[in-house]
């Protein structure tokens, strides 16, 4: 399918009803495809998706669309490659394009400990069940023509990881599909409805207060991003979240074509071309918790200086545009998916700065939680409790901000 | 222009030139032991509001300050 053969997308608004099975607070990538896969996978549509402002306003349209399973610990490799192959299906099963595209990611060793770490990330992507290979820095010079793989002679490219699979996908295509294919099935959307609070019987949630008036549930899902906390605390439910700004910049046109996705873990930085031409980068967090969607130059200063140390030919274009996201980042840098302790309330979280390629996997085994009432194995090692248990998913490393 | 804090010693300074610390706060309504130290380990207040914290003056005068923030805009009050 391509652009020209595309039919208009079709989403039916309907008035919000007094009661669901399902109300899922939140209409970014996770809360949409959580009510998708309910309705085709479990034939579970009397399911209501409450936004606050449009679907996709939220981290979901702001990402820089990096879909990956290169993670650092089996639990994560299965996961992501769960979504990875889910992705990779999804223009067939939805019939929409997302503009997905494989351009394999490039993750670059500047030192003895970098190149440990990719090597180390190979085999443990390898053995459980995703596709990266450790290369040498010629063939990280035939896969990237444009880089200078003395690193501006402060950091050499020494080696790196070339996950085959790394890919991009435009993100408000994907919320559209998983919107359009739940509504199709019966699921209510409702936008510019905002949770203001839980109805509850003693500690159990029974459904949700809005800007429209209260809303019966038997489940109520979580899958606001950065606003979790709040969301959490009118349940009682303390999480291990901060919210953190995230930024990131696109340029103006590059001519030539860049292939695929370059990423130095040591230098905080990564960049790929759009559909448009365009270089889009991205960097750290903002230092300092907060919920400001204001954007600096500081971050401009810092990450184009780190651009061009890997690209010299970045330093003939210019910034174009700059936006941020607030992130739910978790302690651990690693998802947090499933019940609460509080019966009625179940929460897909802590997807800080890399939770766009978890969309798929994390919509479909919180449908099957919330169908069955049992945790997906895929999911058991992110549920909450695993702080209390002494069982963290540390894996800072492959987090990256990407 | 990058957010600035003020420091008693050395007046205003770009935020980049500080480190960020976190004051833990318990609530008081969780009173097992246990609990209470899964919190203080690993939860967090993470307020949508005015919060008071303290910063690091790591590239000036290697001093501690407790500053008052609101987290929605990065307004900073004494
Ligand atoms: C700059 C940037 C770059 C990123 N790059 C990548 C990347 O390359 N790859 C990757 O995998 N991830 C990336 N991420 C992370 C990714 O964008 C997020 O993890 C993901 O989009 C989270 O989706 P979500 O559905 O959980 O949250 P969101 O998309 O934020 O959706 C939450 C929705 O809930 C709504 N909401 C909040 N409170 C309420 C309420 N009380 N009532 C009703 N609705 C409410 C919000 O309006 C919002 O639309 C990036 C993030 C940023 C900011
Ligand atoms: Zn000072």
């Amino acid at each position: 399918m391509n652009e020209f053969q595309e039919q208009k997308i079709n989403l039916t608004w309907r008035e919000p009803k007094r009661s669901y099975d399902v109300v899922i607070v939140g209409g970014g990538g996770h809360g949409l495809a959580a009510a998708y896969y309910l309705a085709t996978r479990h034939g579970i549509t009397n399911v209501a998706v409450l936004e606050r402002n449009y679907i996709g306003s939220g981290n979901s349209g702001r990402n820089t669309t990096i879909i990956r399973a290169n993670y650092g610990i089996p639990e994560s490799v299965k996961f992501y490659q769960r979504s990875v192959d889910l992705y990779q299906s999804l223009e067939a099963e939805t019939d929409r394009w997302i503009m997905h595209k494989q351009k394999g990611l490039i993750n670059i060793a500047h030192n003895e400990a970098g190149l440990r770490t990719e090597r180390a990330r190979a085999a443990v992507n390898v053995a459980f069940g995703s596709k990266t290979d450790f290369i040498t820095s010629a063939e990280v010079k035939k896969l990237c023509p444009q880089i200078d793989l003395s690193g501006g002679g402060e950091y050499p490219v020494l080696g790196a990881s070339y996950h085959h699979s790394g890919s991009t996908a435009r993100h408000d295509r994907v919320v559209w599909a998983y919107a359009e294919g739940a509504m199709r099935r019966g699921v209510d959307v409702h936008q510019r409805i905002s949770v203001t609070g839980m109805l509850k019987e003693g500690h159990k949630v029974t459904g949700v207060q809005t800007t429209a008036g209260p809303i019966s549930a038997k489940v109520v899902m979580s899958a606001v991003g950065g606003q979790v906390t709040q969301l959490a605390d009118m349940a009682g439910v303390r999480l291990p979240i901060r919210s953190h700004p995230l930024q990131a910049f696109v340029t103006n046109h590059y001519s030539l074509s860049f292939e695929p996705i370059l990423a130095s873990p040591a230098l905080l930085f990564y960049v790929s071309q759009t559909a448009r031409g365009e270089m889009l980068m991205g960097a750290e967090i903002d230092r300092q918790p907060s919920y400001s969607y204001g954007t600096g130059h500081h971050l401009l200063q810092t990450t184009s200086y780190r651009a061009i140390t890997l690209l010299p030919f970045l330093r003939d274009l210019r910034i174009l545009r700059q936006w941020t996201g607030v992130c739910d980042m978790s302690p651990d840098y690693s998802p947090i998916m499933g019940f609460t302790g509080v019966e009625g309330f179940v929460i897909t979280s802590g997807w800080g700065t890399w939770g766009f390629k978890g969309i798929p996997a994390s919509g479909e085994q919180m449908a099957e939680l919330i169908a069955t009432g049992k945790i997906p194995e895929l999911i058991a090692p992110f549920a909450l409790d695993r702080f209390a248990r002494d069982r963290t998913m540390a894996d800072r490393g492959s987090a990256g901000t990407h | 222009m990058s957010i600035q804090i003020s420091c008693p010693h050395c007046g205003k300074r770009p935020i980049e030139e500080f480190t960020y610390g976190e004051i833990p706060r318990v609530p008081d309504h969780i009173t097992d032991p246990d609990a209470r130290n899964v919190d203080r380990v690993f939860m967090y207040t993470n307020p949508a509001g005015v919060q008071t914290e303290r910063w690091f003056h790591l590239y000036g005068c290697r001093r501690w300050l407790t500053v008052r923030r609101d987290t929605r805009d990065n307004q900073m009050s004494e």
